[in-house]
Order: C-alpha cells, then structure tokens, then sequence
C-alpha cells in the first residue's frame, strides 16, 4: 500500500525526465525533416510549425534531385556497407569458430592481436593506407573503401561472435563428427545457423559506422564516381549554403534511410547491446 | 557428460598418434588475419615508421626524432599542436562531466522497475547515435544560427532570449557548444550499457537491500552503482578513445579549419589539415604521421591506463 502511494509521484517524474530528453534527442530530426517540406517564407517565418496548405512546398527537394547525382552517391554507400558487412561477417565468424573451437598454440596471442583493434582506431593509420592505395593504384576505387571497412570491423566482430560460438553445444558438433562431417561442414551448417541472432547484432554494430563515415571516403575515394552519400552530402551542404530548402531537403534525404533502417532493426540493435540482460 | 568424456579419450587418442596438421583452423583463419593485418596492423606500424622520416629533395631520409621536436617546439607548428590538444582534453572533460552523468542517469530511470513506455524511450533516445555526424554537424549548425533564429526563438520561450548569442561563431563558446552537441549524439550509449548492467543486478540483491530498509536514491548510491562500475569504466574509456579520435563532427560544423580562428581544432583536424595541407600550406605526410603517432600514444596510455589500474582494481560481481 505504502509503496504504491510513494511510487506514482516517482514514476510521474521519471516520465516527465525521460520525455523531456526524448524531446531533446528528436526535436532536431523532426525540426528538420519538417521545415524541409515548406517553402523559403515557411522556413524563416514560422519554423516551429508543421508545413500548412500555404507553406508547402516541395522546390527544396527538386533542387537536390536535379543537382547532386544522390541516386548514384547512394548505390555507393549501398555497395561499400553490403560488401564490407558481408565480408566482416563470414571472415569474423570463421576466424571467431577457429578461436572457440579449436585449442593450439597461440590461441590466446591471436585473440589478443585481433582485438587490438577494438581500442585502436584504424584513423590512425590513414598515412600509410593512402601510400598503399596509391602503390596498388586503388586509390577512387569502392574496392578501397571496403578492404578498410573490412579490417575495421573485424576485431569488435571476432570478439563479439566468439563468445556466441562458445555457447553452441559441444555435443552437436561431435556428432556432427561422428557422423563424418568436415570441419568446413560443421561450421556452415550447423553452427552458422545457430548464430545468426548474434550476426545481425554484429551487422548492425558494423553496418551504423560505416553508412556514417566521412573520413575515409573523403581521403581514399574522393572522385565524383566513387562519392558516398554522406560525402555527397557534405559537398552538397557546403555548395548551397545559402539554399535553406535545399538544405533541409538533402538532410531529410539523407536521414531518411537511416531512420527507416534504425526502427525497423532497433530491436535487434538493442537486443545486442543489452544481451543477455533483457529478461 | 558421457560424450565429453569419449570426446576426450578421443582427443587424448588422436594426440598420441600424432594428429596430422590440422588445416581447416588456418583456413578459417587465414581471411581474417590477413585483411587486418593488411589493412590494419602494418598501416599502423607503418604510419609510426613514418613519422621517423622526413621527404629531403625527393627521398625519405630518416631523422629519428626531428618531427616530433618541430611538432613540439617550431612555433608553426607547436602552438597549433598544443591548441589542439587542449582543445581535445576539454572536449574529453565535457562529455565526462555531462555525456556519462546523463547516460547514467537515463538509465536508472529506464530500469525502474514497472515503468512502461521503456521501449519507445530507448528507441527515441538513440536515435541521434544512429545518424551521420553530416548530418548531426549541419542540423545543429542551422539550428544554432542566428539567421534561422530558432534557437532564440525556443528560448524566448523561458524567457532567456537575452542570453543567445552565435555559440559556434564565437571563439569562447564554439568548443564548447560542439562538445554538447556530440554529447546530444552520443548520449545513448553509455544509457544503453548502464542500462544491460542495471538489468543484470539480480533481483535478490535488490530484494534483500528492501529487506534491510534500503530503498530509492539510497538503493542506488549504496547498492547498484558499486554494482555498475565496471560498466562506467568501459565506458570511460570508450568515450576516451572516442574523443581523441574525434574529426567528423568539427569538420563538419566548422570545417578543416575548425573556426573561428583555431578555437575548435581537435587533434583529428590536425591532423587533417597536416596531412593534406590546406589554402596556403602544403600537406606533409611525414608530420601528418608524426601526429598520428602523438595520437596513438595517447590513446595507448588511456587504454593502458584503463586495462592496469581501473580495470584490475574494479571488483567484477559474478552472479
């Protein structure tokens, strides 16, 4: 009785707080997706309002549509995060089973050597990735974007799917063997699918930094066939500084796909990151 | 049982007859290992080799330490580089003192227990860690400027108007504002590790502190937060190695040139602008290396630091 009379007041606050941050963390996103449907007076006249009859207006995107080659920019970003995703998955889950399932000699060493990488950041090495892409002649080419991709989102992947492998049954996988089935079978398929909750954490983990990233493709792939679209999305800003719709609209453009991807997958997302805590 | 029991005797068997070389563990190795070491590893070792060198008439010449005395001592150089890393040490301070508290604190409201509604809060909180510093930088930048005016607007709402000024245009605040606004971005992170730690505190624990009168605010402070620490390093250092890696979103709101006038450079714009040059300067890979070097020691000190005497002293709970 008591403890219900105390905790009504405690929940209220807790609501008001948690709704209040909520605010913070979307006003922007909404703020900009909204005035990005409006025309030049709407934006500057009443920003705080969503576009009416009268403000509606739709000049900012044909802007963007008929200047930046966003369609192109975004097969990109498409091609880089889907081919480097692919490759951190299937590598980091082989080298992940060899970690957890067999024991030799250095085992730990190379666990220790592959998840140097969880703490150093590849940015640093930039030097010396730009003189071997020039020596390889990959410079502007996708095939750099994803090689770097790849090796950065190794570490965290191998370490994460590791712990997961552990899990699977010792017992199945021997019988697997009895069976006379090769190592290379055991591992495809019986226990890639037992893992699959675990590789889309990782994808997810993977995916988010990549799609996001501005350093690599502004040094390894600058060219105008290679832009990713948040490259693009950075010139485009920077050209039309002045053209407010044109702004909103690449912003909203550009957060969009993000968004959908984020709420369709934020289970997932989270799920991982809380593992094994949600009960 | 009985399997690993054969499974051992088989092993054991196996062993004494001199198990051929197993090749299947290289070849699942092998991919992996390789692409990072590549791509990684040896860049890295080779970006540290580089700053070692110096490009005289057309050839590497090695010079030991000569970059890092220009970098610390010639006045072109020193004073950005110092700029630079006090910025980046401020930047650091502010998403400690403000990012982790607030993360915390998200948290522990989200794991109370009865609350509902804890799924769209989480979603919505992290929504700004999803999205490109791109467009982070540029939506804050239009939202903070005067000629938008919704800034001042919003606070004209409580009454504050007469404090508004162009934060990112002015040199005392710029730094500043930009640490918040990555603090905006960031937030859900440690809120999302704070909160799998919380939810893993059994419910015995918190059963008996109830039994002994240890309730709300004093639950916390006595009961979960020792229990959490662990949690609260991990994400120290992660918010340690994210921020003296920081570029994106300086690059983004102010450019290379982390205006107005220098206010804003980091050590990754730095970096950057040594690398590439920039307007009048011509861009040095050789320095460029030697900062980077700089940068990857401190990140090697806060790791150590973290790995030695946080991590070894902070009791883990096993439950």
């Amino acid at each position: 009785m008591s403890t219900a009379t105390r905790s009504l007041p405690r929940a209220l606050g807790a609501h008001a707080i948690l709704l209040t941050y909520t605010a913070i963390a979307l006003f922007p996103v909404i703020l900009v997706v909204m005035n990005s449907f409006k025309s030049r007076a709407g934006i500057f006249g009443a920003p705080l309002t969503p576009p009416t009859p009268k403000t509606f207006d739709l000049i900012g995107y044909t802007t963007v549509f008929g200047q930046g080659d966003f369609f192109h920019y975004f097969q990109n970003s498409l091609v880089v995060t889907v081919a480097s995703l692919f490759f951190v998955l299937l590598f980091g889950a082989m080298a992940a089973f060899a970690l957890s399932e067999y024991r030799f000699r250095g085992n730990t060493m190379m666990g220790l050597y592959l998840a140097l990488g969880i703490m150093i950041p590849i940015r640093l090495g930039t030097v010396a990735i730009l003189q071997l892409m020039v020596a390889t002649g990959l410079v502007n080419t996708l095939t750099a974007l994803i090689l770097v991709y790849t090796a950065q989102g190794l570490p965290l992947a191998i370490f994460i799917l590791s712990e997961f492998m552990k899990q699977v049954s010792d017992d199945l996988k021997n019988a697997g063997r009895i069976d006379g089935l090769s190592e290379y079978t055991i591992f495809f398929r019986l226990v890639l699918p037992l893992v699959r909750p675990s590789m889309a954490t990782v994808a997810v983990f993977t995916m988010i930094p990549i799609w996001n990233d501005l350093w690599f493709p502004l040094i390894l792939a600058p060219s105008e066939q290679t832009k990713t679209v948040t490259l693009g999305a950075q010139l485009f800003l920077g050209q039309f500084v002045t053209n407010w719709n044109a702004i909103l609209a690449a912003l909203s453009l550009a957060i969009l796909p993000v968004l959908i991807l984020y709420v369709i997958f934020s289970r997932q997302l989270i799920r991982g990151i809380t593992s094994g805590a949600v009960k | 049982m009985a399997t690993k029991l054969m499974a051992t005797k088989l092993m054991a068997a196996e062993t004494r007859a001199k198990r051929p070389i197993r090749w299947h563990v290289g070849v699942f190795l092998a991919p992996a290992v390789l692409v990072y070491t590549a791509f990684m590893i040896l860049p890295l070792f080779g970006t540290l080799q580089l700053s070692l060198f110096r490009n005289i008439e057309q050839s590497q010449v090695f010079v030991g330490f000569s970059n890092f005395r220009t970098l610390f001592g010639d006045p072109n150089w020193s004073v950005n580089f110092w700029n630079a890393l006090r910025n980046n040490v401020w930047f650091f301070i502010i998403h400690m003192m403000v990012q982790n508290p607030i993360g915390i604190l998200l948290a522990a409201l989200l794991s109370s227990p009865r609350l509902r509604f804890t799924a769209f809060y989480r979603t919505a909180i992290f929504v700004p860690t999803v999205l490109s510093f791109v467009i982070v930088g540029f939506a804050w930048k239009l939202i903070l400027s005067p000629i938008w005016g919704v800034a001042p607007h919003l606070m004209d709402f409580v009454g504050l108007k007469s404090f508004f000024t162009p934060w990112l245009g002015k040199e005392q605040y710029a730094l500043t504002a930009l640490s918040l606004v990555s603090v905006w971005q960031f937030v859900g992170i440690p809120m999302m590790l704070i909160y799998a730690a919380l939810l893993s505190i059994p419910d015995e624990v918190i059963e008996a502190a109830e039994c002994d009168g240890v309730t709300g605010m004093a639950q916390f402070w006595k009961i979960k937060l020792p229990l959490i620490l662990p949690s609260i390093g991990i994400i120290s250092i992660l918010t340690f190695v994210g921020n003296f890696n920081a570029f994106d979103l300086i690059y983004t709101a102010q450019g290379a040139l982390a205006g107005p006038n220098y206010s804003t450079d980091i050590l990754g714009t730095f970096l950057y602008r040594a690398f590439f040059g920039f307007q009048l300067q011509v861009g040095d890979p050789n320095m460029g290396a030697a900062i980077a070097t700089i940068m990857f020691l401190i990140i090697l000190a806060g790791v150590c630091v973290y790995l030695f005497l946080v991590q070894t002293r902070l009791r883990r709970y096993q439950f």
